[in-house]
C-alpha cells in the first residue's frame, strides 16, 4: 500500500488514544484510508479541521510526528475467482504465501440490498444434525448464530455443519481466532477436499484487536461477489462476533462515546445488523447465509451482545452440555430458526411441525418432573415415562453427533413417542397419528 | 433565496454545517456530493452551526462540501396510488428502482403520474368547504378513496368549479376554490403534509366505543383492543412478536393496513409482499395486498429514517381516516426507532437519560400514539387508526425505558413471556399479565353486551379468575408436593391448563386455527365456561391428570377443524361424553 505521489504528508499529531490519533488536514474524506507511521488507518470524525482517525493496529510507539498519509479511498478488496481456496488477513493480503489476487476492485461495507429485490428463502440447508433439521431447520438465505459458552465444541459443529451443507462457496471470517482453532479450520477443510471452494479472512488473537472490525466487511463483500454476480450459493461462517463487539466498545470508548447497557456503544444493534443483514436469497438463484458464533459468558443471554443479536438473526442455536447423557446437545428451548416454517412440511414431511413440538413439548414436560425429583416430590407414572424419554430424546435427536436424513428423524420421533406415550398425550392431529403411529 | 451551508464536521450520519441564513428545526436539506443529492434533516441549530441527519451513508464526504436548505420538514406525498406500495422510510418507491443494492441518492416517486384514475365529483360549485372536506372520489382498487380539500388550506373557501366525472392522472386540477380573499386556488389530485405533524381536519375525537376484531382469541376474548385504540407487544427475540403482529395484520377487521417495518430484519418484510397478494382477507374475500401499504425501513438501512419511517406511517394512515375509513398501522419495532433516537443523540453529545437514551424519550413516544384514535369528521362520518406497536425490550425486562414509556402511552398490553414460548404455548402472551384498559370503558362494555352478549365481560373476568386461581394452585403443587395438596388444587391447576391449551393457545400456523371468528370465540368461551363451572370426583391426581388430558386433546381437535362441521360436531359429542364419564 505504497503512498501515491500526489499525496498530501502531515507530520505533526494533536492527540493520540490507544486506538485513535488527531490531527489538523484538510481534503479528507469520511471513511478514507490513511496509514500513520506505517500502519493503516480510517477516518472516523471529522470537526473542523481536526480529523480524528481509528488505527487498526493500535497507537503503541507512534510519535506525535508520525507520517500520516490518506489514501483517497474507504478500505477495499479485489474480487475474482482467484479468491477460492485462499487464505487473507483482515486487510485482504494473502497470509498462505500465494500470490496477490488480481481482480475488480470493491469497496468493503457497501449498500444494501433494496428489499423489494429479494425473494423469500425457501431453500433447506440439511446439516444431519437433529437437533438442527428437525427442531431448528435451516434455510438459504437465513442468517443465525451458535450462542455457546467458550468451552462448547462450537467451531467443530460449525465446520461440521459448513462441510455437510450443499453450496457452492463457504467463506470463513475468523476474529480473535486463537492461532490452534485457526489450523483446526484448515485442516478440516484440507482434509475434506474442499478447499477449492473455501475463501478465508483470519484475524487471530496474535493480531490486534481492532483489526477484526474489518474482517466481516472483507467477507461478506466477497460473499456479495460470488452470490450476487456469479449466482452462487454461499455459506458465510464468522466466529466469534462477541470479540467484533468487543473491538467496537474499545473503538467507542476511546472516542469518548456514551456507553449504552454493558459498556457497549449505542449503536451496536446497527453495527450489528449491517453485517448480518448481508444474508439475502437473490432472486436469480444465489444466496448468501451466514451462520455465526457468539460466545456467552455462562449462558447468560441477555447480555447486550446475545441479546441485541437475537433481535437481528433469524433465529439462534444454543449448544449446551446435557448432564443426564453427558452429550453436548442443540437446546431445544433456547433454540429458534425462524424461517423453518418456510420449509417443514413444505420440502420436509407434512408431519414435521407438529412432530417436532410434540417431541419439544413432552421434552418440557420431563424438564419439570425432574424439578419435582429434585425438589423431593414423587413422580407420577407420567413423570417417569417423561424422563426416560428425555434421556433417550437427548443422545438419539438432540446431540450434535447425529447425522442422519431428516426422514429418519421423524421415524425416530415417531418410535420414542409410540413407546413412551399414549396417542392423546402427544396432542398431535388425529390425521397424522393414523398415518405414521408405529404399528404395534 | 435558499439559505446554503458548508459541512463542518462529520460523525458516522451526523453532520455539522456553517449556514449563510436562517434555518428551521426539522427543515430538509441536500449535500451535495460530487453531483449526486444527499437528503438530511435538521436536528439542532446552535448559531450558525446546524447539525444535520443524513438519511444515507456518509463514506466520502468532506469538510467544505455544499449543502442546500429546502425551507420545508420531511413531507408525505398523499394521493390515490398508496395503497399496495412498497415505501422505504422516507417514502421512495421501492419497486421501482432498477438496481438490485440501493443506490445513495436515488429518490423515486411515491406516487404514479401516468395512472388515469376514475374520478367522480362529490362537491359542487358553490359549496362551502374547508380543509379535508370531500370534493369528489376515485376507485383505489375497492377503497373509495376521497379526493379532499388540502389539509394545509386555512379558512373557508367557495367552490368555484369541480372536474366532471372522468378519468384523470393526479396531476389534474379537479377543483378550483375561491378563498375569503377573493383568490382562486386549484387542487389536484394529490397533496403533501409534513410527516411530523398530525393531520387534523376533524370535528372531535370521542373515546373509542367499538372492538377491533383480530381473529387471536388471547387478544379478541381475553383483551380486546378498541377501534383507534392503542396496545403494543413487547417480549424478549424469539417469542413471537412478528408472527403475533402479522396474524393481527392478516385478519384485522380494518379497511386498510400500513405496516411499517422498522429497523427489522428484511426477510421481515419479503414475507409479507411474497405472501399478502395470496393471502384472502378473511372480511372482504380480496387478496391482503389490496389493502395492505407496506413501509419498511429494515435494520441494515440508514438509520435515520428509520424514525421517518413511523411518521410516514402515521400521515398515510391518518390521510385515510380522513376518508371515513379504518386503518390498523402496524410498527415493528418502535424499540429500533427509540434506539435511532439515542444513536444521534449519542453524537450530538447531549446528556443522557436512563440507558443513554435521549430523555424526552417518553414524551416523543406518547405524543406519537396519541395520534392514533376514532375521530368524527366534518361531515359526521367516522375514521379510525387503531395502532399497535411492538417493543423489543432488552434482555427481555421490561423494567427499561421504552417499554416503560410506552406502558404509559398505551391502552393495551400483550407481554410475551419467554417461559411460554420455550414451551411453545403461542401465543406466548401471558394471560395474567396482560391488560386492556378497554375493557373498563363503559362503551365498550355497552358494545360488547350487545354485540356477543350481555354479560360476556363478566364472563370472560370469571375465564381469568380460573388461570389465576390455576397458577396459584400450581405454585402450590410445585412447593408442596402432588400428594401434599388437596384435590381441588390438582382440578384448578387442569382446569386451567383447559383454558390455556383449547382458549389462549393458538396454532398460527394451521390454516383453520389461525383465524378465529368472534362467534367461534364465544362458542369456544360458553362451552369451556361450562366445563370448568362443573364440579368433578377423582380418585387420586394421577385420574384427574388423565382425565383432563383427554378432554384438551379433545377440545385441541375441535380447534384443528372446521366451526360446526362434521368432525367439529364429533369432537363435541365425544366431549359430552366425556363429561358424563364422571361427576354428579
Amino acid at each position: 500500500m505504497a503512498n501515491k505521489a500526489y499525496q498530501k504528508v502531515y507530520t505533526q499529531l494533536d492527540a493520540i488514544t490507544k486506538a485513535t490519533v488527531s490531527l489538523k488536514a484538510t481534503g479528507v474524506t469520511n471513511d478514507e484510508l490513511a496509514t500513520v507511521g506505517g500502519r493503516l488507518a480510517q477516518v472516523v470524525k471529522t470537526k473542523g479541521d481536526i480529523i480524528t482517525l481509528q488505527v487498526f493496529a493500535g497507537t503503541e510507539g507512534i510519535p506525535t510526528n508520525a507520517e500520516v498519509a490518506f489514501m483517497g479511498n474507504p478500505p477495499v478488496i479485489r474480487v475474482s475467482e482467484q479468491l477460492s481456496g485462499r487464505f487473507f488477513n483482515a486487510y485482504g493480503q494473502p497470509i498462505d504465501g500465494g500470490p496477490e489476487v488480481d481482480g475488480e476492485v470493491r469497496q468493503i461495507g457497501g449498500p444494501s440490498v433494496n428489499p423489494y429485490k429479494r425473494r423469500q428463502p425457501s431453500e433447506l440447508i440439511p446439516t444431519g444434525i437433529a437437533g438442527i433439521d428437525l427442531n431448528n431447520t435451516l434455510v438459504s438465505g437465513q442468517k443465525i448464530p451458535f450462542f455457546a459458552d467458550p468451552d462448547q465444541p462450537y467451531n467443530q459443529v460449525m465446520a461440521d455443519v459448513a462441510l455437510r451443507a450443499d453450496v457452492d462457496k463457504i467463506i470463513l471470517g475468523g476474529m480473535g481466532l486463537s492461532n490452534d482453532d485457526y489450523l483446526f479450520f484448515r485442516h478440516a477443510f484440507e482434509d475434506a477436499g474442499a478447499l477449492e471452494k473455501i475463501v478465508s479472512f483470519v484475524n487471530t488473537t496474535e493480531e490486534p484487536p481492532v483489526e477484526r472490525l474489518l474482517i466481516p466487511d472483507m467477507a461478506l463483500t466477497a460473499a456479495e461477489y460470488f452470490a450476487a454476480d456469479r449466482n452462487e450459493k454461499v455459506l458465510v461462517l464468522l466466529t466469534d462476533m462477541t470479540l467484533y463487539a468487543d473491538a467496537l466498545s474499545i473503538v467507542s470508548n476511546r472516542m469518548d462515546q456514551i456507553p449504552s447497557k454493558d459498556s457497549m456503544p449505542g449503536s451496536l444493534y446497527s453495527d450489528l445488523a449491517k453485517i448480518y443483514e448481508k444474508a439475502v436469497q437473490f432472486p436469480e438463484g444465489g444466496s448468501i447465509t451466514i451462520i455465526a458464533v457468539t460466545t456467552l459468558n455462562d449462558g447468560d443471554i441477555t447480555h447486550a451482545i446475545p441479546d441485541n443479536t437475537g433481535y437481528i438473526t433469524e433465529g439462534q442455536l444454543f449448544l449446551r452440555a446435557d448432564t443426564d447423557t453427558g452429550k453436548v446437545i442443540v437446546d431445544p428451548f433456547r433454540s429458534l430458526s425462524r424461517l423453518k416454517q418456510l420449509v417443514q412440511g413444505k420440502k420436509t414431511r407434512e408431519d414435521h411441525s407438529q412432530v417436532m413440538n410434540a417431541g419439544v413439548r413432552l421434552y418440557a414436560d420431563a424438564q419439570n418432573a425432574k424439578t419435582k425429583m429434585e425438589n423431593g416430590f414423587d413422580l407420577s407414572d407420567y413423570d417417569l415415562r417423561c424422563l426416560d424419554y428425555a434421556k433417550e430424546y437427548a443422545v438419539r435427536l438432540l446431540s450434535i453427533d447425529v447425522n442422519i436424513k431428516i426422514d429418519e428423524m421423524l421415524d425416530t420421533a415417531w418410535e420414542l413417542f409410540a413407546k413412551y406415550f399414549s396417542k392423546a398425550e402427544t396432542g398431535i392431529k388425529q390425521a397424522f397419528i393414523d398415518k405414521y403411529w408405529p404399528a404395534e | 433565496m435558499k439559505t446554503t451551508g458548508k459541512v463542518t464536521g462529520i460523525v458516522s450520519n451526523l453532520v455539522t454545517v456553517q449556514v449563510d441564513g436562517p434555518v428551521a428545526e426539522n427543515e430538509l436539506c441536500y449535500i451535495d456530493f460530487g453531483g449526486t443529492r444527499l437528503m438530511a434533516e435538521v436536528i439542532k441549530v446552535n448559531k450558525d452551526r446546524a447539525s444535520v441527519q443524513v438519511f444515507e451513508s456518509t463514506r466520502g464526504l468532506k469538510n467544505g462540501d455544499t449543502v442546500e436548505f429546502e425551507g420545508k420538514m420531511l413531507e408525505a406525498t398523499l394521493g390515490p396510488g398508496l395503497l399496495s406500495s412498497v415505501y422505504d422510510g422516507l417514502q421512495n418507491d421501492l419497486t421501482t428502482m432498477k438496481e438490485t443494492f440501493l443506490q445513495r441518492g436515488e429518490y423515486t416517486d411515491p406516487l404514479n403520474h401516468e395512472k388515469l384514475w376514475d374520478f367522480v365529483p362529490i362537491a359542487k360549485a358553490g359549496d362551502k368547504v374547508i380543509a379535508a372536506d370531500w370534493l369528489g372520489e376515485v376507485k383505489e382498487g375497492w377503497l373509495p378513496h376521497k379526493i379532499m380539500v388540502p389539509f394545509s388550506f386555512k379558512g373557508e373557501y367557495t367552490v368555484k368549479k369541480v372536474a366532471e366525472a372522468g378519468q384523470y392522472n393526479i396531476d389534474t386540477v379537479i377543483a378550483v376554490l375561491t378563498g375569503e380573499d377573493g383568490e382562486d386556488v386549484d387542487v389536484t389530485m394529490t397533496q403533501k403534509w409534513p410527516v411530523k405533524v398530525a393531520i387534523k381536519g376533524y370535528q372531535e375525537k370521542p373515546r373509542p366505543f367499538k372492538i377491533m376484531e383480530t381473529g387471536v382469541r388471547v387478544i379478541d376474548t381475553f383483551n380486546p383492543i378498541a377501534e383507534g385504540g392503542t396496545g403494543f407487544i413487547p417480549g424478549p427475540f424469539g417469542c413471537g412478536k412478528t408472527v403475533l403482529q402479522h396474524a393481527i395484520a392478516k385478519q384485522g377487521e380494518a379497511d386498510l393496513i400500513v405496516m411499517a417495518a422498522c429497523g427489522e430484519r428484511a426477510n421481515e418484510v419479503v414475507e409479507i409482499f411474497t405472501e399478502f397478494p395470496e393471502l384472502i382477507d378473511p372480511h372482504t374475500g380480496r387478496h391482503l395486498m389490496e389493502r395492505t401499504t407496506i413501509i419498511c425501513n429494515t435494520s441494515n438501512m440508514p438509520v435515520a429514517a428509520r424514525e421517518a419511517s413511523v411518521y410516514t406511517a402515521m400521515t398515510i394512515c391518518e390521510y385515510y381516516r380522513a376518508m371515513g375509513l379504518r386503518c390498523l398501522l402496524l410498527a415493528d419495532s418502535t424499540s429500533r426507532w427509540a434506539q435511532a433516537l439515542r444513536e444521534m443523540s449519542n453524537r450530538m453529545e447531549e446528556l443522557p437519560g436512563a440507558d443513554a437514551f435521549p430523555v424526552d424519550l417518553s414524551a416523543i413516544i406518547s405524543n406519537f400514539y396519541a395520534r392514533a384514535g376514532v375521530v368524527v369528521l366534518n361531515n359526521g362520518k367516522t375514521g379510525a387508526v387503531t395502532f399497535i406497536g411492538t417493543v423489543s425490550p432488552a434482555g427481555g425486562n421490561l423494567k427499561e425505558p421504552v417499554t416503560e414509556s410506552t406502558k404509559k402511552a398505551a391502552r393495551c398490553f400483550y407481554a410475551l413471556e419467554q417461559n411460554r414460548a420455550d414451551q411453545k404455548r403461542y401465543p406466548a402472551v401471558n394471560p395474567i399479565d396482560s391488560y386492556s384498559k378497554y375493557l373498563e370503558y363503559p362503551e365498550i362494555r355497552e358494545f360488547l353486551d350487545r354485540t356477543v352478549e350481555p354479560g360476556w365481560v363478566d364472563k370472560v373476568n370469571a375465564l381469568k379468575v380460573l388461570v389465576r386461581r390455576g397458577k396459584e394452585a400450581n405454585d402450590q403443587i410445585n412447593i408442596l408436593g402432588d400428594d401434599g395438596v388437596p384435590m381441588s388444587y390438582h382440578e384448578a391447576f387442569w382446569k386451567s391448563e383447559l383454558i390455556d391449551f383449547a382458549l389462549l393457545q393458538q396454532d398460527g400456523f394451521d390454516p383453520i386455527d389461525c383465524l378465529c371468528p368472534m362467534e367461534r370465540q364465544k362458542y369456544m368461551a360458553d362451552l369451556i365456561t361450562d366445563i370448568c363451572g362443573r364440579d368433578y370426583i377423582f380418585d387420586d391426581y394421577e385420574e384427574c391428570r388423565e382425565w383432563f388430558k383427554e378432554l384438551i386433546n379433545l377440545l385441541r381437535q375441535m380447534n384443528y377443524n372446521t366451526f360446526k362441521g362434521e368432525a367439529f360436531l364429533n369432537y363435541q359429542h365425544e366431549i359430552s361424553k366425556h363429561l358424563e364419564s364422571n361427576g354428579k
